[in-house]
């Protein structure tokens, strides 16, 4: 939308650039001010929902990843400017690549971690096997 | 809508994409600093990997569930947040080339961020003087290691915003060190998703599960 305005530079546009040079600086505080009030609206609905009155319990720590992952998301485009325009290809694929290599970093280790933990001795045996010694 | 056009149009898009020379010095400095900030993402990753790997080796010690006080952690998110939120007022206030405003709303991310850190060391050292140290189990040692870690990236970015306080006042508004708030900004908010990830997984996941 801002490509044809921009005379400068009809190119990308750095992660966390201020977009308010046309719109002024009241759209830049209201869109910091929606983020804010999102995320203390979803941090507060993370700390309500751990007490079991509100959630089967099983179910708490799903709804704690969803609402963290909406706040990550809230913090992206409302702090750090980052959305889906074609001036941000570049930011959005780096951090695409990023969140690829946390996850593999992440669910690896706890696959793998898990594994070993089912094929080590059990703990009384190892101890046994010190007393024998 | 324009998205659509662009792409619609191979040498609007080739335009759109460096086709015109270089991108300025803004923009490369900028995308730098997000793929710096993106390995940062992938080294707290491999902490949270081994904490969640860790969380039940407590060695007969306490865990998650008896240690944590999540009013105390509360009051840290919201300090954190806020902190964002004046940081992004000082970006505003940087952009109109505002002097004192820039000062003010840095000086509340300032202090704000410090407040965090008092909490958490506040914590730290309760949990030490009872016992519950780094070294007493596995699962603190992950703990303090992902946490610290954290607060090590709070306070770097403590001391950077603190030059930045200084050079805006001392040197006015130039291309550089406007180039360098754009980074410190980028840091700053950074971190307090590495925050969000940290209060739910840490934290309440920890107290809840």
């Amino acid at each position: 939308m801002s490509a044809d305005k921009n005379t400068e530079w009809q190119g990308d546009l750095a992660p966390g650039d201020e977009l308010a040079e046309d719109s002024g600086v009241s759209a830049g505080v209201r869109g910091y001010l929606i983020g804010l009030v999102v995320s203390l609206l979803l941090t507060a609905a993370s700390f309500l929902i751990i007490h079991d009155t509100f959630l089967w319990k099983p179910g708490i720590p799903v709804a704690l990843g969803v609402l963290a992952v909406a706040q990550m998301g809230i913090h992206l485009v409302f702090f750090l400017h980052l959305n889906t325009g074609p001036d941000n290809t570049n930011n959005i694929l780096a951090l695409a690549f990023g969140v690829l290599i946390v996850a593999i970093v992440v669910s690896g280790s706890l696959w793998i971690m898990s594994h070993l933990n089912n094929n080590m001795m059990p703990i009384e045996r190892v101890m046994d096997l010190h007393q024998q010694r | 809508m324009s998205a659509v056009a662009i792409a619609d149009d191979p040498q609007r898009l080739a335009a759109h994409h460096g086709g015109n020379g270089p991108a300025p010095k803004r923009i490369v400095v900028g995308y730098g600093f997000w793929v710096f900030l993106l390995s940062d993402f992938i080294m707290f990753s491999g902490f949270f990997a081994a904490y969640a790997a860790l969380k039940n080796a407590t060695a007969g010690g306490l865990g998650a569930r008896e240690l944590f006080d999540l009013g105390n952690v509360a009051v840290e998110t919201v300090c954190l947040l806020l902190s964002s939120f004046t940081c992004g007022m000082a970006a505003l206030a940087v952009s109109v080339r505002n002097r004192i405003w820039t000062q003010f709303w840095l000086l509340a991310t300032g202090l704000l961020g410090l407040a965090f850190f008092a909490l958490e060391v506040r914590e730290f050292h309760e949990l030490i003087e009872a016992g519950n140290g780094p070294q007493r189990s596995a699962f603190l040692s992950a703990f303090f290691t992902l946490v610290g870690c954290h607060g090590a990236h709070i306070v770097a970015g403590g001391l950077w915003l603190g030059t930045m306080m200084a050079q805006f006042w001392f040197k006015g508004f130039n291309e550089m060190l406007i180039r360098r708030f754009m980074c410190f900004s980028l840091f700053w908010h950074a971190l307090d998703i590495v925050w969000v990830a940290i209060f739910t997984i840490v934290y309440l996941m920890g107290v809840a599960g």
